[in-house]
């Protein structure tokens, strides 16, 4: 049976209130919101925290509010709401694509996008999605709010720009026209972290060439997130088969992964290689149609 | 710490400590030994209940947590000595052999007829996909829960 080690619970109900418990709790203090990567951490005892500060109750950061340029998802939402939001599956389809396969039905209950985001697991869907969407986060202290792209909140497995005293309160991700995204992961069964993953996201130029590509990978050790040469071979490129399958190739090339459990180096590689292909593919294909619905629109 | 929240209808206050994980709290304290333990790592998914109405594995979630919601276990599904349609249906089709993933699997079945009246066999896959079955292969599991959602309107006999 596995139990946590002894820890104070508190429940914070503002975000004001939860950096007040921090700073009042010191550094063996930790927030916990879904919980259920901190929970088995703790049972394991690779954490140990001394005090908890549930968030679950800050309703003020469950929420996904659309403008004109910008979707901002507080960091309390759960998997399950992303999932469920039409809003998202319209301008995000990447994050619609990647909840499918975040866990399970029972777990996206629980689980949100800001523990995902602060966890920064390496295998982790929704950070190579955050990545490919150039979302910046946003970071509240008790002096203050910042502002950070994913490439300075992300400072290495497990490792984050949020300070002990800090809370991620939001996740911003720029909404583009002739704007499309796709995600695709391969995973041993239901629930499990990717073997590999690709994420893509592009937008077309009005004579429908790519004007911006963006690739990620989960799980081969990338450390910027995303794969710059397929990136740059994508740019300016007509979408065709030979031009997917040019990135891709650079995708499985520039990728680093580990041999374990999940597979070999060579299986993982062919997997970037064909996944990044299908999600150029679809990304491609879904600009497409939001510029078309996008063109007749217009009055 | 004081504990406090309403367990199949029922308000419960109980003294645990904060570490106590809500599937615990709901065998050892309140005694109610319908929900199971399994793998301890929100894998398996025996622990399942409603919280809210809504499914979640119950080892991954503290009793502390689950303070001032609304608890539904498997003990709370038969009504006025009525079985639930689900627990009626998984009678009918066979949904269980050893029963050990059985409450959770009627858990999760409960709360996906109660968003979804008629779902469709992938649907209920989809619903179930976190929990795992080692006996019946599932299908009789998915033939219970079409028989739920065919009898809901029904009196079932008790």
């Amino acid at each position: 049976m596995q139990i946590p080690a002894a820890f104070d619970y508190a429940r914070a109900d503002s975000v004001e209130h939860a950096l007040e418990l921090l700073e009042q709790h010191g550094p063996e203090s930790r927030l916990i919101a879904g919980g259920h990567s901190l929970l088995p951490m703790m049972k394991l005892r690779l954490a140990r925290p001394e005090w908890l500060v549930d968030i679950n109750d800050l309703h003020e950061l469950d929420f996904i509010s659309e403008d004109a340029e910008v979707l901002r998802i507080g960091a309390l939402t759960r998997h399950a709401t992303l999932l469920e939001s039409d809003v998202i599956a319209r301008l995000f389809a990447i994050i619609t694509d990647a909840e499918h396969v975040i866990a399970d039905p029972v777990v996206r209950n629980r689980g949100t996008i800001g523990g995902s985001l602060c966890q920064a697991d390496p295998a982790e869907d929704l950070s190579t999605v955050c990545h490919v969407l150039s979302a910046e986060v946003v970071i509240r202290g008790r002096s203050g709010e910042r502002t950070l792209s994913m490439a300075d909140l992300h400072r290495g497995p497990y490792e984050t720009a949020v300070a002990q005293d800090e809370i991620l309160t939001e996740i911003r991700l720029p909404v583009r026209p002739r704007f499309g995204s796709a995600y695709e992961k391969v995973e041993r069964r239901v629930g499990d972290w990717a073997i590999v993953a690709a994420g893509a996201a592009v937008s077309l130029a009005g004579d429908g060439s790519i004007e911006q590509a963006r690739v990620g990978l989960t799980a081969v050790g990338l450390d910027s997130g995303t794969v710059t040469r397929a990136e740059e071979a994508l740019r300016g490129g007509r979408p065709s088969e030979e031009l997917f399958v040019e990135a891709a190739r650079l995708a499985g090339e520039d990728c680093s992964p580990d041999s374990d459990q999940r597979g070999p180096v060579d299986y993982k590689r062919h997997l970037a290689d064909e996944l990044t292909r299908r999600v150029l593919r679809r990304a491609c294909r879904r600009a497409a149609e939001q510029g078309a619905e996008q063109t007749c629109r217009l009055p | 710490m004081q504990i406090a929240m309403t367990v199949n209808g029922e308000q419960v206050t109980r003294d645990a400590e904060p570490r106590v994980l809500l599937v615990h709290f709901i065998r050892e304290v309140l005694g109610l030994t319908g929900t199971h333990t399994g793998c301890d790592t929100s894998n398996c998914g025996v622990c399942v209940v409603l919280m809210d109405g809504k499914p979640v594995k119950s080892c991954t979630v503290l009793a502390a947590m689950a303070a001032g919601h609304d608890v539904r276990t498997v003990e709370g599904l038969a009504k006025n000595g009525t079985l639930d349609p689900v627990q009626q249906g998984f009678m009918e089709e066979h949904g269980l052999q050893c029963g050990f993933c059985t409450p959770g699997m009627m858990l999760t079945a409960r709360a996906l007829l109660d968003s979804n009246p008629h779902p469709d066999d992938h649907q209920i896959r989809e619903a179930i996909s976190g929990q795992i079955c080692r006996c019946t292969g599932y299908a009789t599991i998915v033939r219970s829960v079409h028989w739920a959602a065919n009898h809901a309107a029904e009196e079932v006999p008790g």
